[in-house]
């Protein structure tokens, strides 16, 4: 038998050596420093945020009695402490509620456009303006809105219409950004398996690709309406600020959460208005940790069990 | 309840590419026909064209015929959703419904198609369909559970009752044991054998063994070279197949003597 000799082989019969080695210990040194790098960047990262958390918590906290939360701002004059920030909270509610009625479905059908039924030209095109959207100003936005029902009513026109729509246009790319990433998740084969019982492709979209991917369509959306609940800007130009409740979308400026902590602060920096800002924002940051733990518990409702 | 398939001179292709060449073959009733050949020769592809599944696949078409009962399911007229009820197909990779139970997805054709049925009706469908899967003992507790938390043979056999709760009149397998552990492809094995006193079926494999002990007849595919479109060599009794085929290449691929 010829010998080959140019091929890997086990080391001949020593006994095996595990303790460390030379270029062992320096593998353990690069590793005890890259460990106390990243988990020194971790720190820093964490400093803004923890800060930025005990400010608001701190200086909104002394604002956030039931006083607060329940009064408006009608007849609130100088320096009285008195009102409050319900119809600002209301206002929040209703006009990100509505821009996420108008965003939600039509983003989840326009994912499902791209994912189940988009292939070629138009599919890319459309993938490019939906990446384009995504990085639109916030401001822009609100100046499409204000344009727009300029010439749909006129342009002294104010409602809180105007600001769900300038909210739509900024939530709209997110949702089908987030929501396709979603529906591609969905493994191709339970879509064949539903086309191999006979089940027609809107049925199988329907009940097997958005009912698979619903906890992460839920996470997806509530994640863009967390993206422009905050928003000031569009806000600023379309609805502006009032003093108090105005329940109907269709007529009238409509106060919010954010512009109430804008509009606060650059009137009285100082004094009670910086105070009023500031429950604003715990307010505001209170009503996003609710959002996002009522998504936890819907899409944990509706994950994919596994036993 | 089984019909026979005549397929003849049928042209699959993906786009421009021509998968598979001039197939001409007649699939008998009541019988198992195995599939047979090299990967990438295109017996999946083949198989998927007989249930109109192949041209879910973007730009995927079919020239040809493939004629069930006197009735061409390539004709005008026909629909491929209704051919895929009358035509089940099961796959390579067990793939149970996620999110629906044992149940449920034993029911998806029907409610996936929502269409109503009395309760007594559905029990009586799930108990049927897995007692004839062979799976109804192992299950019969958990019926409520996750059809994913079943082993992969079981679920295998979850896909077959799946498939067979619809009343297909042909059952379509693709490798169904590839995935699965030497007992369960015995289960499933002896499962084909008591299905086709009902059902046509057709089933792809890599294992000659398999090819020989559960089908009747055996189709070799074959390609000339990659990318050239692949071609049934040869179709005939499994036992003549097996022990005097007529064509030299099947001879080479049955007795592993190829490439
Ligand atoms: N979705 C697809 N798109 C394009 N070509 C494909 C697709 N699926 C399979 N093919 C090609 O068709 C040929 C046959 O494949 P397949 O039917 O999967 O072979 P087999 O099942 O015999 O291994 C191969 O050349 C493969 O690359
Ligand atoms: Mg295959």
């Amino acid at each position: 038998m010829t010998a080959v000799t140019d091929r890997p082989v086990p080391a001949p019969d020593v006994a095996p050596n595990f303790t460390t080695s030379p270029s062992g210990r320096r593998r353990k040194r690069t590793n005890a420093i890259m460990a106390t790098l990243v988990t020194l960047a971790f720190l820093i990262a964490l400093v803004p945020l923890i800060s930025l958390l005990t400010e608001v918590v701190i200086r909104g906290g002394s604002m956030l009695t039931w006083q607060f939360i329940s009064t408006d701002m009608t007849g609130v004059f100088g320096d009285s402490p008195d009102g409050g920030v319900r119809h600002a909270i209301l206002g929040t509610l209703q006009i990100t509620g509505l821009a996420t009625l108008i965003s939600a479905p039509i983003g989840l059908f326009a994912a499902v456009y791209l994912v189940e039924y988009g292939h070629g030209r138009l599919a890319k095109t459309l993938t490019f303006f939906v990446d384009v959207m995504t990085g639109i100003p916030s401001i822009v936005a609100g100046l499409f809105a204000v344009a727009l029902f300029a010439i749909l009513i006129g342009p002294a026109y104010r409602s809180g219409v105007m600001g769900a729509i300038a909210l739509s246009v900024l939530m709209i790319p997110v949702v089908v950004r987030s929501c396709e990433e979603m529906l591609k998740l969905v493994p191709n084969e339970l879509r064949e398996a539903s086309y191999a019982l006979g089940v027609p492709k809107y049925l199988t979209i329907i009940k097997v690709v958005l009912r698979t991917s619903l906890a992460g369509i839920v996470t997806s959306i509530v994640l863009a309406i967390a993206r422009v609940i905050g928003e000031t800007a569009p806000l600023l130009l379309t609805v502006g600020i009032v003093t108090s409740m105005n329940t109907s979308m269709l007529d009238g400026r409509v106060a919010t959460l954010p512009v109430f902590a804008y509009s606060q602060y650059s009137q009285d920096a100082l004094g009670v208005g910086a105070d009023r800002a500031w429950g604003a924002a715990l307010v505001l940051i209170l009503i996003i940790m609710i959002l996002n733990l009522v998504a936890r518990f819907i899409s944990s409702r509706f994950s994919i069990a596994e036993k | 309840m089984s019909k026979r398939i005549d397929v003849s001179d049928l042209d699959i292709y993906y786009g421009d590419f021509k998968a598979v060449q001039g197939v001409t073959m007649a699939i008998e009733p009541r019988s198992v026909t195995a599939l047979i050949g090299p990967s990438g020769c295109g017996k999946s592809t083949f198989l998927r064209t007989l249930n109109r599944m192949h041209e879910v696949i973007p730009g995927a078409r079919v020239e040809g015929k493939a004629v069930m009962d006197g009735v061409d399911i390539y004709g005008s007229g026909v629909d491929p959703v209704e051919v895929r009820r009358q035509i089940g197909m099961v796959f390579q990779r067990p793939n149970p419904f996620p999110t629906m139970s044992i149940r449920e997805n034993v029911l998806a054709g029907v409610k996936l198609n929502n269409r109503r049925m009395p309760k007594a009706a559905a029990d009586e469908l799930v108990e049927g369909s897995l007692r004839h899967a062979n799976l109804w003992n192992e299950v019969k507790d958990r019926l409520d559970k996750p059809g994913s938390g079943l082993s992969g043979g079981q679920q295998q056999r979850l896909c077959i009752a799946r498939a067979i709760a619809v009343s297909p009149q042909v059952l379509l397998m693709d490798e169904p044991c590839s995935a699965l552990d030497p007992i369960s492809t015995l289960a499933i094995e002896d499962l084909i054998h008591e299905l086709k006193e009902d059902y046509t079926i057709v089933i792809v494999t890599h294992n000659m063994q398999q090819a020989s002990r559960v089908s009747d007849r055996t189709g070799f595919f074959n390609l000339e070279a990659t990318g050239q479109p692949g071609q049934l060599v040869e179709m005939d009794d499994t036992t003549t197949m097996f022990s005097a085929p007529s064509k030299k290449a099947t001879e080479d691929y049955i007795s592993g003597r190829f490439g």
